[in-house]
């Protein structure tokens, strides 16, 4: 006997994390309705290999595919947003000390968000707004745990000092 | 450490992402030096704010709905019932186990009892993906809190530290298609899952032995319960009673 119905397992693995879903592709899509589509073309492709999936974590699985899917899509639609980065050249350079400060601006840090590089953004969406491991993230992202620490750095400086030049009066 | 191996670690350290042994040399070093402390209150202001900023967008329910209709064009099973179902699972299965092991002792179990070896399958997939906890904490206040949100259930989360059965934390996990709350104990070096879902119907507990695991199964207040380990069976049925005890 089956232990699975298919219908009810891609339900299981996709629908818990179609919030994340949506917010990855319309963090990296930049607009909602590019987003809708993308994540319904990921639901789709997920719904198609959901036979083969084997377990394991599912939101990496998902997100994955819907990553996939955004950058597909911005190749396409928006070319230059997908600068390949260097990512040898992210050594870490001493820089002074950005102190901390009342960031409660959601307007200002949006804007910022919106700003970075593509993998950057993407980097920060999945850590600090979805809560991903490096690990994870490197899953999703399909590059060394490394990398996206490093990413990381170089995106959470960036917001720091776009919230503070754009911040001054 | 210098300030400099410092920059190269300090993101990983607020992730929570290092060891605990770097983690104390960049506590020491930032303990010492103002611009480096500095910089870890900076990197947690940012994620307190992007956090608190609700920079997060949610699915609209248009897209829900259509994701939904991709998976179901049939009726789909009504909740309760798949509930029940996985149980039976457990249920049948154990008897089944019981009456064929006396007969075929070579026999790999997880043949008859197909979920049953799911239990195991993810007790052993924890341990080995590095991916045993999504909340570390022995303080029930976090661990239960975790789980509000992410399960439509929420799981009675206990810590036996005095009893040498410490609360190791928490996550989510997948039994047959179901999301289940799986709570992770220590005892001496050994590791135990406690994976918890809801119960439709009551059934009497039963102990089995899979790939040499010893998986220990009941219910507690309108909850199955599977604990599964490499600890010998006494120790398993002294946190099994402890779990049972109601509050």
């Amino acid at each position: 006997m089956s232990a699975t119905d298919p219908q009810a397992h891609f339900e299981q693995i996709v629908m818990p994390h179609l919030d994340a879903a949506y917010n990855l592709a319309r963090w990296l899509a930049g607009n909602h309705h590019d987003a809708e589509d993308i994540v319904q073309e990921a639901c789709m492709r997920a719904h198609r290999f959901a036979a083969s999936y084997r377990g394991g974590n599912s939101r990496s699985w998902l997100l994955a595919i819907v990553r996939n899917m955004a950058y597909t899509w911005l190749k396409k639609n928006r070319p230059q947003a997908v600068v390949s980065i260097d990512d040898e050249q992210l050594a870490e350079i001493e820089d002074p000390a950005v102190p901390a400060f009342d960031m409660g601006d959601a307007s200002l840090l949006r804007a910022a968000l919106g700003e970075l590089a593509v993998e950057f953004r993407e980097a920060i969406v999945l850590r600090d707004i979805e809560g991903l491991s490096y690990k994870e993230i490197a899953e999703v992202a399909d590059v060394p745990v490394g990398t996206v620490m490093s990413r990381l750095a170089r995106a959470r400086k960036q917001l720091q000092t776009y919230v503070s030049r754009k911040g001054e009066v | 450490m210098n300030c400099a191996e410092f920059n190269l670690l300090v993101h990983a350290y607020v992730d929570g992402e290092l060891d605990v042994m770097r983690s104390v040399e960049v506590e020491q070093h930032a303990r010492g030096c103002a611009a480096c402390a500095a910089k870890i209150s900076a990197i947690k202001s940012l994620q307190v704010a992007l956090r608190e900023n609700e920079l997060g967008y949610h699915a609209p329910a248009s897209l829900r709905h259509a994701v939904r209709q991709m998976a179901a064009p049939a009726e789909p099973q009504p909740r309760p019932q798949d509930w029940q179902w996985l149980w039976k699972f457990f249920a049948v299965g154990a008897t089944a186990v019981a009456v064929v092991a006396l007969m075929l002792r070579s026999a790999t179990l997880s043949e008859f009892n197909p979920v049953l070896g799911e239990v195991v399958d993810a007790h052993v997939r924890s341990l080995m993906a590095n991916h045993l906890t999504d909340v570390l904490s022995s303080d029930k206040h976090t661990v239960k809190p975790w789980f509000a949100g992410k399960l439509d259930f929420s799981p009675d989360v206990k810590d036996f530290t005095p009893q040498e059965f410490p609360l190791y934390g928490g996550r989510l996990d997948y039994l047959n298609g179901h999301t289940v709350a799986a709570l992770v104990y220590q005892h001496n070096k050994h590791l135990i899952n406690v994976f918890i879902w809801p119960a439709e119907t009551a059934t009497s507990s039963s102990e089995q032995t899979e790939h040499g695991y010893n998986v220990i199964l009941f219910d507690v207040n309108h909850f199955h319960y599977a604990l599964v380990s490499d600890m010998d069976s006494s120790e398993m049925e002294q946190l099994a009673g402890m779990l049972g005890e109601q509050k």
